[in-house]
């Protein structure tokens, strides 16, 4: 009825211009009521150190036994304290719950100290015990930990694993008390300590208040119910919203965390990500619109952070298949892609051209020189292989997952082997589910995959490519490769280790299972509060070193 | 009346039955399971967690099984958030969807409908012409594009309203609801427009004009009942299609909605919550039909039930 009143006087009363003014100054007021300055989350976050990140995709969980994904380990370093951690300046080992460790002469047992203030966010103690229970749950063969073989040294790990053993209290990991806890090895374990830091412990009552020790998703990790050992607790998981954590009074360093709170924000469309960070919603998000950094890098580059991280781009090729059987036909193709070209103008992130399955870490393994870029070599390589410019050569197709940035990588590599060796190719995209189904089903040329690493050593890049592993998908194999990585991820002198590492390393590039493109970095967009942020290649920090501040 | 209800709600069941069974052999059929990863899980830890899942048995088996535990109103586990249930997703996300619907559809019925009147008490004049051509537009702008543009002009340039979020702050409804109604405006204003010229041609119109009445009291009195009833008709499936499309708004301006819950269980092969999602968009989607036939039959004594049957 009003609205009928409304327009029946409209109509009668007042002339069309008029109403067009009415309808302006309706509008403005409109418009005007919604031109109220909140004030943005960094402002406030700032001055009560609430840091807001942007964080990816929806945790699966926050058990920290069975998931295995990026944003989740974010939180979970937030909540949870391993045995020892890393200092982010220089990523030595530091100590976290264990004050000290100490290896055997053999390198066969490994016992750790633990200190006797750690204690749960329930006020327990965190004992030796604590760690046993851990590993238990994580090697249970019903947990279904999918990082589990990574524990196989361990003695009697894998039986346990596999189901073979039954008695936990057989398996090297014990507690002679409440306060020291001893690794046993099955076989010698050179980076136990850099693969055992930051495993979180889990508390037993907590567990097994919600289900079985093998339980997986029970309702343990819903904040009011979960018991960390961390820096700081669950507060709040609004799902696909947000995730809050606040100071756990019950942290043992907390002299040193200066943050109130995280407040984690699930944000998996990097366009709205960058959108909130540009209003001021997030301190810092991780990952850019590729369109987005030669303009921030321009107009704001003391926001933007790019540093490399220990990881690589690559195509891989399927060894199987003819002409890419060959040899020589797959040094042609690696030889006539320009890197350089490739990180200036398609990934524009200060990416490095990768001429190894290995990115170079400053502070330990150097890869050696690949096959480095040059056409002419190609050509001539594709003709001794009997395809002289190109002739007769069958077309193949480039394998990506569907993804803006993913494709026009394709595209240019696509035009290099045109230009310079005359090769045809077609583009085909899938998604992510279907292309790890066409990678395993082997039905594929060339595809692209990347590997970035939790530990920098070059043993799980290798060995990913060993005969038997589950994410060799080239089909390529060689024994003498497979020995040389064996024997080198068993070798604690590193001076050795390395030089074994080096001669598989030859091998594999000389073999060309795969085309290295280039070495990531991390993109990042923080706001210039956020202070105590290092850049390191494991892209690894500590919330208790993170404070907010302005100048 | 209630035996006409009767007969639809019926109807809904097959209809519910076969959209589960297609959904669930699409579900199965497409390649990759809720469990690959770049790293290929041993095949004993795949073996476990295929167990905990019930994806071990015959597909036949467990088909039924799924069937039995709906029948129950048991949706499952989620598979890709393990520690919840789709139902608790569902309900957690059914807030912000509705209410983000409701505001569409009521920005929409506001815009579409003065749009389209104005268009059809002034047909083939610049009012007509401006009215009609914005709504094309919103008709050929996806939402994808509108978004953003509306978030770089609103939020970003001017800084009158946030560009994300949900229920955090007073404003934060106005982007994405605009967003998703003009697109629904636009059909209605040209919907409106249809039905209006149509009655107000009719000779009952022209009496009531011999009568001597206003002009505005004809319009809104006489014609808008059944120039209106094309949107009744629309409102139905306009709703649903509001409910179960906006994932796009959703992603954009980061609301915590099902319709993110849904795209996203496609891509991670969380089968229960595919199916979960689905089946209730399907119920939805039965219902506001079912509510939109009622209205229309309603406004048009007409329509008989009889006849529909």
């Amino acid at each position: 009825m009003v609205y009928m009143k409304m327009i029946d006087f409209l109509r009668s009363r007042v002339s069309i211009r008029h109403r067009f003014y009415l309808f302006v100054l309706c509008s403005a007021l409109l418009c005007g009521g919604c031109n109220q300055q909140q004030a943005s989350n960094v402002d406030t976050g700032t001055q009560n150190q609430i840091l807001h990140l942007g964080n990816g995709t929806e945790p699966q969980d926050l058990d920290p036994q069975t998931v295995t994904g990026e944003p989740e380990r974010n939180i979970i370093l937030a909540l949870f304290e391993g045995l020892i951690s890393r200092n982010p300046s220089n990523l030595e080992l530091v100590p976290a719950v264990a004050e000290t460790w100490e290896a055997s002469a053999d390198q066969m047992t490994y016992t750790f100290h633990l200190r006797k203030g750690a204690k749960w966010s329930n006020g327990d103690p965190v004992t030796a015990r604590d760690f046993v229970y851990t590993f238990n749950r994580m090697l249970h063969p019903l947990l279904a930990n999918e990082y589990a073989t990574n524990y196989y040294p361990i003695l009697n790990a894998e039986k346990f694993n596999r189901g073979e053993l039954t008695d936990f209290s057989q398996v090297g990991v014990k507690a002679s008390d409440d306060y020291t806890l001893v690794f046993t090895m099955e076989r010698e374990w050179p980076l136990f300590f850099e693969a055992i830091s930051d495993i979180p412990p889990v508390h037993q009552d907590t567990i097994e208040k919600f289900g079985k020790i093998s339980d997986r998703g029970t309702e343990w990790t819903r904040p009011g119910n979960i018991v960390s050992n961390g820096p700081f607790v669950l507060d709040e998981w609004v799902p696909n919203k947000i995730i809050k954590v606040s100071r756990n009074r019950q942290y043992w360093d907390q002299g040193r965390v200066k943050l109130n709170g995280i407040y984690f924000y699930p944000i998996d469309n990097s366009t709205t990500d960058e959108r909130m960070f540009r209003t001021g919603q997030l301190h810092m998000i991780n990952g850019l619109p590729v369109e987005k950094i030669a303009e921030y890098q321009k107009e704001q580059p003391e926001l933007i952070h790019i540093y490399p991280i220990y990881g690589t781009y690559y195509y891989l090729i399927n060894t199987t298949r003819p002409p890419l059987n060959d040899i020589r036909v797959r040094k042609a193709l690696a030889m006539s892609i320009d890197r350089n070209q490739i990180v200036t103008n398609v990934t524009k992130g200060g990416q490095i051209p990768a001429y190894s399955l290995n990115p170079p870490d400053p502070d330990g393994y150097h890869p050696l020189p690949g096959i480095e870029y040059n056409v002419e070599n190609a050509r001539q390589l594709l003709a001794e292989a009997g395809y002289p410019d190109g002739k007769d050569f069958p077309a193949f197709e480039i394998m990506y997952n569907t993804l803006e940035a993913h494709m026009q990588i394709a595209q240019a590599i696509q035009q290099m082997w045109l230009t310079s060796l005359n090769i045809k190719t077609t583009l085909v995209n899938q998604e992510w589910k279907v292309f790890l189904d066409t990678l395993s089903q082997k039905e594929f040329g060339i595809a692209r995959m990347g590997s970035i690493a939790g530990i920098a050593d070059p043993g799980d890049f290798l060995d990913s490519y060993t005969t038997s592993s589950g994410m060799n998908h080239t089909s390529w194999s060689n024994a003498e490769y497979d020995e040389l990585v064996k024997q080198a991820i068993s070798t604690s002198n590193r001076a050795k280790r390395f030089s074994l590492f080096q001669q598989a390393e030859a091998i594999f590039t000389d073999e060309v299972p795969l085309i290295p493109i280039y070495y990531y970095t991390k993109v990042r967009l923080m706001s210039p509060d956020l202070k105590g942020w290092k850049d390191n290649i494991l892209d690894y920090n500590l919330y208790k070193d993170i404070y907010l501040s302005r100048e | 009346m209630l035996k006409f209800i009767l007969f639809r709600i019926l109807q809904a069941i097959p209809v519910l039955l076969i959209v589960i069974t297609v959904t669930f052999a699409l579900v199965h059929a497409a390649p990759g399971g809720p469990f690959d990863s770049e790293k290929k899980v041993s095949p004993e830890i795949l073996k476990n967690l295929n167990e905990r899942y019930n994806l071990n048995a015959p597909v036949y088996e467990e088909y039924l099984d799924y069937l039995s535990s709906l029948l129950q109103g048991d949706l499952g586990p989620s598979f890709k958030y393990v520690n919840r249930s789709v139902t608790e997703m569902i309900l957690t996300g059914l807030p912000s969807t509705l209410e983000l619907g409701l505001y569409a559809i009521m920005i929409a019925l506001m815009i579409g409908i003065s749009a389209g009147l104005l268009a059809a008490v002034r047909p083939n004049t610049w009012i007509d012409y401006v009215c009609m051509s914005i709504s094309m537009l919103g008709i050929c702008l996806p939402s994808f594009l509108m978004g953003p543009l509306l978030v770089v002009v609103f939020g970003i340039w001017l800084e009158w309203l946030p560009v994300s979020g949900w229920g955090d702050s007073r404003w934060d409804w106005v982007l994405p609801s605009f967003t998703l109604g003009f697109a629904y405006a636009a059909y209605i204003a040209r919907l409106t427009r249809g039905g209006m010229l149509e009655i107000l041609s009719q000779d009952f119109i022209r009496t009531a004009r011999a009568k001597g009445l206003s002009e505005a009291r004809i319009v809104l009195k006489h014609a808008l009942k059944g120039g209106l009833l094309p949107v009744v008709t629309f409102l139905g499936p306009a709703f649903a299609g509001l409910l179960s499309g906006s994932f796009i708004i959703e992603t954009i301006f980061q609301i915590p909605g099902i319709g993110r819950l849904y795209v996203q269980a496609a891509f991670n092969r969380d089968y229960t919550m595919i199916m979960g999602t689905t089946i209730f968009f399907s119920v939805l989607i039965v219902v506001f039909n079912l509510l939109s036939d009622i209205i229309a039959a309603t406004l048009n004594p007409r329509i008989s039930y009889q006849a529909k049957q």
